[in-house]
């Protein structure tokens, strides 16, 4: 079993790699059991949405802003 | 296109190309100086322009190049003390939202509706505070792959890192951002 801190590690790299079959389902299991780390998933998988509107918003067509 | 209105379009894209610029490489005059790299680059090259893409797209791309440039060329530099001794907080405050055993100090909780934060203007204020506050070395690869939207391996190839290393480098990144908007603007605790 991998502590908080290793199950974000993989959280992280699951938005640059794909993961294995087994970290992720060692992963859901985690998530299943762990209210903090289920909160940081969010976190993170927002991450990922606000950067990518900030990069759109200063990406766009310049007639659209 | 006409003389004045290439100036005029170039001339309106310049405050996002700077305010773009300065989040990534963090000093006000080497943003000026990429910017006005990227507009005489343009603008030297602007036969090689096609008509049916946005103009605003085709400099943006020039900017990035520049910047990555530039992050290729501070990746090759020695880190300054005071880089060192920010990491060193940076990775104390870390290791701090952990207990001994790797298991939250203090549990996170979750957002309250962060897609309504897209929305407003405040939010992107302190998002960028946020990204402004972490060390130079996480913040360089977390801009390559989120603002500059690169796979983690051109990442590694351009900085001469292992993937490891980038992902080690991510993940810091991620984790001190969680923690700066769940304090300035998601209110935990």
């Amino acid at each position: 079993m991998l502590s908080c801190r290793e199950e974000t590690e993989l959280m992280s790299q699951k938005l640059d790699r794909p993961l294995s079959f087994s970290e992720r389902f060692g992963l859901q299991v985690h998530l299943l059991f762990c209210r903090g780390c289920r909160a940081t998933q969010q976190h993170f998988n927002f991450l990922r949405t606000a950067t990518g509107a900030w990069r759109e918003h200063h990406d766009r067509d310049s007639n659209s802003h | 296109m006409s003389p004045d209105e290439w100036t005029i379009t170039l001339t309106a894209l310049r405050p996002r190309l700077l305010r773009f610029a300065v989040l990534q490489l963090r000093d006000a005059s080497v943003a000026e100086d990429a910017v006005q790299d990227t507009l005489l680059s343009a603008t030297e090259r602007a036969h090689q322009f096609a008509g049916g893409a946005s103009i605003s797209t085709w400099v943006f791309a020039i900017l990035k190049n520049k910047i990555i440039d530039e992050f290729r060329r501070r990746s090759r530099q020695p880190q300054t003390a005071v880089d060192v001794e920010q990491e060193q907080g940076f990775e104390e405050a870390l290791e701090n939202q952990f207990d001994e055993r790797g298991h939250w100090a203090a549990k996170p909780v979750p957002w309250a509706d962060p897609q309504a934060s897209l929305e407003q203007k405040r939010f992107w204020e302190v998002f960028e505070v946020c990204i402004s506050g972490l060390p130079e070395k996480p913040a360089r690869v977390f801009g390559m792959r989120e603002l500059l939207g690169m796979e983690t391996e051109e990442i590694c190839k351009e900085l001469k890192l292992s993937a490891s290393n980038c992902w080690v480098l991510l993940h810091r990144a991620r984790l001190g951002l969680r923690d700066c908007l769940s304090r300035r603007w998601f209110g935990e605790n």
